[in-house]
C-alpha cells in the first residue's frame, strides 16, 4: 500500500468557552503528521497538551473545526476506516456487569466473525495480554492494571495493521509497563504500525522509531529520539566512590550529587582531565567516565518551561 | 435490523437484566395476586372487570416507568461512563448504535410485559372465569400498551443523546402526559372559539403522540372486540412515530462531540 | 468556524420527519373515524366515584374539572343527533365535573337543559338534571340562574306548575336575581304553562349564559316558539276564511288575496308557512325549526 499508514492534514480544533461560547479555546492547532507504515510512533506532550484531542479526532469521537486525516488511504470520516484500526481510550472504561470475555466476544461481533472463530480470538488475545486466567471474571472487580490490559486487548482484537494507544503505560506498576512494552514490541515485529502518546519520555525512547512532541496544541518537533534532541556533548559524567570509608573533601569540581556512598560530578569536556587529577588527590575510586547527551526530557523541560533552546534543532518534518 | 444494531440490542437486553431490573416482576406479581385475592370476596359478576382493568393499568404503568427511567440513561450513560469510546472505534455507525440500544430495551419491556400478562392470566383462572374468546381483546390491549411503550422508550432515547438523565425524564415524561391528553387539548382549543387557538390546538393535536389511541383497557375489560382497522391503523402510526424520533435522533446525534 | 461533521444522518432526517409527520396525521384521521364509529358501544369511565378522583387528583382539582367539563362538553357533541345514540355517561361525567368544582355552574346549567333531552338529543333523563341541578344549589345558594334552572326543568319538562312557581319563587329572593322571577313565578302558580312564560324563560337562558351550546339552544326554542304562536295565529285566520268562503285555504296567498294578510309570513327561519290539508298551518318541511317545534 503506497503513501503514509497515517496522514494527518492540518486538524484543527477549537472548543468555545465561556458562558455565550463566544471564545475559542484551540486545543490543536493545524497538525500536520506523516507516519509510515511499521512505525511505531510517539507522540509526547505534557498534559493537556492536545494529545488525546487528536486521537478522538482520528477516531470520529469529536469532529474537526478544520482539516482531516486519512488512514491507509482512507479517511477518517469513511466508517470501513475503523475495521483495519484499534484504539484503546486512556483510562479505559468497560462495561462492568460483562466478564473480560464476554466482552471481547461482543466486540468481536462487529467485525463479522462467526461463533468458533470469536471464541478462538478472544481467548487468544486474553493469553496475550496477560489475562487468561481472568477471563471469566466480571470487569466491576478487575484492577486498574488489568483494565488497562483489557483496553490492550480490545484493541488488538481483531489484529488490526495500525493501533492507537492512549497512554497505555498510565497507571501501571513496573512489571505491567514491561509487559506492555513488550506487546508493543511484539506487535512491531508483526509489522503493524503502532500510535501510542505518553508523556512517559523514558517508554518513547526505548520503543519508538520516531516521536513527536506536542505542546499547547502545536507540533514541536518530529524525529527520531535522538534526532530530536541534540547530539552535542553537554559535558562529561564521573562517578566515584570514596576508598575505605574516608569522607571526600567538600569542595569537589563541577556540580557533584552524592546518592548514597557514590558522588557524581558533571565537568566541561575541557576540564575532565583536571577533575580526574583532582579526585586521584583525594584517592577517589573512579567507578564510570561518560558523556552527558540532552535527554528527551531536557528538550521537554526547555519546551514546556520555555527556557532558552541552546542547540535544539528543528528537524525537518518529513 | 443489522448484525451490527442486533448485537448492541442483545449486549443491551443483558445488561438490563443483570441490572436486575426484571425485579419489577416480583413486585408485579405481589400487586395481581392481592388483587386476585381481593377480588374473590366481592359480588359475584365483576371479577374479570377489575382484575383486568386493574392489570392491565399496572402492566401499562410499570412499563412506563420502566421505558422511562432506563431510556434516559440509554445513551446519556455510556457517553459519561465514556464506554462508548471503544465502541465507536469499532466499525459502527452511530446510528446502528442508537437503533441497538432501542431495540434492546424494546426487547426488555417486551420480555416483561409478555411475563406480566401471563401473571394476568394466571389472575383471572384463580379467579375461576375461564378463558373465552372475548379475552382476545385483552390481548389486544396488552399490544397496544407495548406500542405506547414503544413511542416513550423512543423519546426517551432521543432526549438520552444531549440531555441529562432528569431532564430527560421531565421532558418524556411531559410529552406523554401532553399525548395522553392531546384530545382534550385540542377540544379546549375548539372551546375558545379563538382562530388562533383552535388551529393551533388543532396542529398540536396531530404533532403530539397521542396515546389514547392505544387506551383499550375498558373495552378489553368488557370483552368487546377492538376493530381489525384500529389495530394495523395503530401499528402503523407506532411504526412511524418511532421512525420519525430515531431519524431526529440519530441526526443529533451523529454530530454531537463526545466530551 | 463551524465543524465539519458528518451531515448524511440530518439529510435523512430532514426528508424523512416531514414525510412522517403526513404519515402520522394521516393514520390520526383514520384512527378518529374508527374510534367513533364505535362510539355506541359501551364506554366505561374508570372511576365513576367524584370524590374518589378529588381525592385523587393531588391538588389539581379544577384541572380535572375543566378536563372533565371538556370530555362531557365534546361527549354530548360527538353524539348529537346520531341515531341511537348512548349518552349513559354524560350524567356520570357531569357529576364528576361538578365534584371536582362545585362551583362550574355552567355544568348544571348544561345538564339541566341536555340531560333532560329526549330522542336523539340527549338521554332523555329530567330525573338526572333535577338531581344536578338541586346540587348545584345546595353548593352554590345564591347563583339565582340555577334556581331558574330547576324552574325551568319543572315547567318546561315535568309541567310541574306548582314546583316551578316554587322554584322560581325561591329564587327570586336571593340577592342579585332579576325583578321577573317573581312575577314568573306568580303567573305560573296563577295560569300554569302559556307561551309567554316560556318564552319569558329561554329568552333568559339565552341572555345570562355565554355557553354556545346553551345560547343555540335557547334561540332554537325561542324561535320554535314564535313559530307556534304564528301558527296559532294563523290558524285563527284560517278559520275566519273559512267562515266567509266555505273551505280551507290551501296557501297563505289565498289569506292574503282576501285581505286577511298583508303579506306571506315567514318563520324566524325565513321559511314561508304552509297549509295543510288538515286546514291548519305548519311550519315549511324545510324549515330547521320543524325540529324543536313544542
Amino acid at each position: 500500500m503506497s503513501g503514509p499508514a497515517i496522514d494527518i492534514l492540518g486538524l484543527t480544533k477549537d472548543y468555545p468557552l465561556g458562558f455565550w461560547r463566544k471564545r475559542m479555546r484551540r486545543s490543536l492547532d493545524n497538525l500536520i503528521l506523516q507516519i509510515e507504515e511499521g512505525e511505531v510512533f510517539g507522540f509526547l506532550g505534557p498534559n493537556g497538551a492536545g494529545k488525546t484531542t487528536t486521537l478522538k479526532l482520528l477516531m470520529g469521537l469529536i469532529f474537526p473545526t478544520a482539516g482531516t486525516a486519512r488512514i491507509r488511504g482512507r479517511s477518517i470520516e469513511d466508517i470501513r476506516m475503523h475495521s483495519d484500526i484499534g484504539y484503546m481510550p486512556e483510562q479505559p472504561y468497560f462495561y462492568d456487569y460483562l466478564t473480560a470475555s464476554e466482552l471481547l466476544d461482543y466486540y468481536a461481533r462487529f467485525f463479522g466473525y462467526g461463533p468458533a472463530e470469536r471464541r478462538d480470538r478472544v481467548a487468544k488475545t486474553l493469553g496475550r495480554v496477560g489475562l487468561a486466567d481472568a477471563a471469566e471474571l466480571q470487569l466491576r472487580k478487575f484492577s486498574k492494571g488489568m483494565l488497562q490490559r483489557v483496553g490492550i486487548a480490545q484493541a488488538i482484537l481483531h489484529d488490526p495493521e495500525v493501533v492507537f494507544l492512549d497512554e497505555p503505560m498510565s497507571g501501571l506498576d513496573p512489571v505491567g509497563r514491561h509487559e506492555v512494552r513488550d506487546i508493543i514490541l511484539e506487535l512491531k515485529k508483526q509489522g503493524r504500525t503502532i500510535f501510542f502518546s505518553t508523556h512517559i519520555l523514558s517508554d518513547a525512547e526505548m520503543l519508538c522509531d520516531r516521536v513527536g512532541v506536542l505542546h499547547m496544541g502545536k507540533l514541536f518537533g518530529v524525529g527520531a529520539p535522538d534526532e530530536i534532541v541534540s547530539i552535542e556533548v553537554r559535558g562529561m559524567e564521573v562517578l566515584f566512590e570514596a576508598r575505605d570509608g574516608r569522607t571526600l573533601p567538600a569542595n569537589l569540581p563541577g556540580c557533584a550529587t552524592k546518592i548514597g556512598a557514590r558522588y557524581r560530578i558533571e565537568v566541561h569536556e575541557e576540564e575532565l582531565y583536571a577533575a580526574l587529577e583532582q579526585l586521584r588527590g583525594y584517592n577517589a575510586r573512579i567507578l564510570s567516565v561518560s558523556p552527558v547527551r540532552p535527554t528527551l526530557e531536557d528538550y521537554f523541560l526547555q519546551l514546556v518551561t520555555g527556557k532558552g533552546a541552546s542547540g535544539v534543532p528543528e528537524v525537518n518534518r518529513q | 435490523m443489522n448484525i451490527t444494531s442486533g448485537a448492541v440490542a442483545i449486549n443491551a437486553f443483558r445488561e438490563a437484566v443483570r441490572d436486575r431490573v426484571l425485579y419489577n416482576l416480583v413486585v408485579f406479581a405481589l400487586v395481581m395476586i392481592g388483587a386476585a385475592i381481593l377480588v374473590g370476596q366481592i359480588s359475584i359478576g365483576i371479577e374479570r372487570l377489575v382484575i383486568i382493568n386493574l392489570g392491565l393499568s399496572a402492566i401499562s404503568i410499570f412499563g412506563l416507568v420502566m421505558a422511562i427511567f432506563i431510556g434516559v440513561g440509554l445513551v446519556y450513560k455510556e457517553m459519561e461512563k465514556r464506554t462508548l469510546y471503544s465502541l465507536l472505534s469499532k466499525p459502527i455507525h452511530r446510528w446502528e448504535f442508537l437503533v441497538g440500544k432501542y431495540a434492546g430495551l424494546l426487547l426488555t419491556l417486551t420480555v416483561n410485559t409478555f411475563l406480566m400478562s401471563v401473571g394476568l392470566a394466571a389472575a383471572l383462572f384463580y379467579v375461576g372465569r375461564p378463558f373465552l374468546r372475548s379475552d382476545l381483546s385483552v390481548v389486544v390491549a396488552v399490544y397496544f400498551i407495548l406500542l405506547e411503550l414503544a413511542l416513550v422508550t423512543a423519546f426517551a432515547l432521543f432526549f438520552s443523546c444531549f440531555s441529562s438523565p432528569m431532564l430527560s425524564t421531565l421532558f418524556t415524561l411531559g410529552i406523554y402526559v401532553t399525548g395522553v391528553f392531546a384530545k382534550d387539548i385540542r377540544d379546549f382549543g375548539k372551546l375558545t372559539h379563538v382562530p388562533v387557538l383552535e388551529v393551533g390546538t388543532r396542529v398540536l393535536y396531530y404533532v403530539l403522540p397521542n396515546y389514547h389511541n392505544f387506551n383499550v383497557i375498558a373495552a378489553a375489560a368488557h370483552g368487546d372486540s377492538i376493530p381489525l382497522s384500529l389495530i394495523w391503523q395503530n401499528t402503523l402510526y407506532a411504526l412511524a412515530y418511532v421512525g420519525l424520533i430515531l431519524a431526529g435522533a440519530s441526526a443529533v446525534f451523529s454530530r454531537r462531540n463526545l466530551k | 468556524m463551524s465543524a465539519l461533521r458528518p451531515t448524511r444522518p440530518v439529510w435523512a432526517a430532514i426528508v424523512a420527519i416531514p414525510v412522517l409527520f403526513v404519515v402520522i396525521a394521516a393514520l390520526q384521521v383514520r384512527i378518529d373515524a374508527v374510534m367513533r364509529s364505535a362510539v355506541n358501544q359501551r364506554e366505561e369511565l374508570l372511576l365513576q366515584s367524584g370524590n374518589t378522583l378529588r381525592k385523587l387528583s393531588l391538588g389539581y382539582e379544577s384541572l380535572l374539572a375543566d378536563i372533565y367539563w371538556t370530555r362531557a362538553v365534546q361527549y354530548y357533541g360527538e353524539r348529537l343527533g346520531v341515531e341511537d345514540a348512548n349518552y349513559e355517561l354524560l350524567a356520570p361525567l357531569l357529576d364528576i365535573t361538578t365534584t371536582l368544582d362545585p362551583r362550574l355552574i355552567v355544568a348544571y346549567r348544561f345538564g339541566s337543559v341536555f340531560l333532560s333531552e329526549r330522542g336523539r338529543a340527549g338521554p332523555g333523563r329530567t330525573d338526572l338534571a333535577v338531581a344536578l341541578v338541586k346540587k348545584g344549589i345546595a353548593a352554590n345558594p345564591n347563583e339565582w340562574r340555577l334556581y331558574f334552572d330547576l324552574g325551568f326543568l319543572y315547567y318546561w319538562r315535568l309541567k310541574d306548575y306548582p314546583a316551578a312557581s316554587t322554584a322560581y319563587l325561591a329564587g327570586s329572593k336571593v340577592p342579585g336575581a332579576p325583578p321577573w322571577m317573581k312575577l314568573v313565578a306568580a303567573r305560573i302558580a296563577e295560569k300554569g304553562g302559556s307561551f309567554d312564560i316560556s318564552r319569558t324563560i329561554w329568552a333568559e337562558l339565552y341572555e345570562t349564559t355565554k355557553d354556545p351550546h346553551l345560547r343555540k339552544k335557547a334561540l332554537q326554542q325561542l324561535q320554535g316558539l314564535k313559530a307556534a304562536e304564528d301558527e296559532a295565529e294563523l290558524n285563527k285566520l284560517a278559520g275566519q276564511y273559512r267562515d266567509r268562503f266555505g273551505h280551507d285555504p290551501a296557501s297563505a296567498k289565498e289569506l292574503r288575496e282576501a285581505g286577511l294578510l298583508a303579506g306571506i309570513p315567514v318563520d324566524p327561519a325565513g321559511f314561508p308557512y304552509v297549509f295543510g290539508a288538515d286546514g291548519k298551518s305548519h311550519l315549511s318541511p324545510e324549515s330547521p325549526i320543524v325540529e324543536v317545534k313544542p
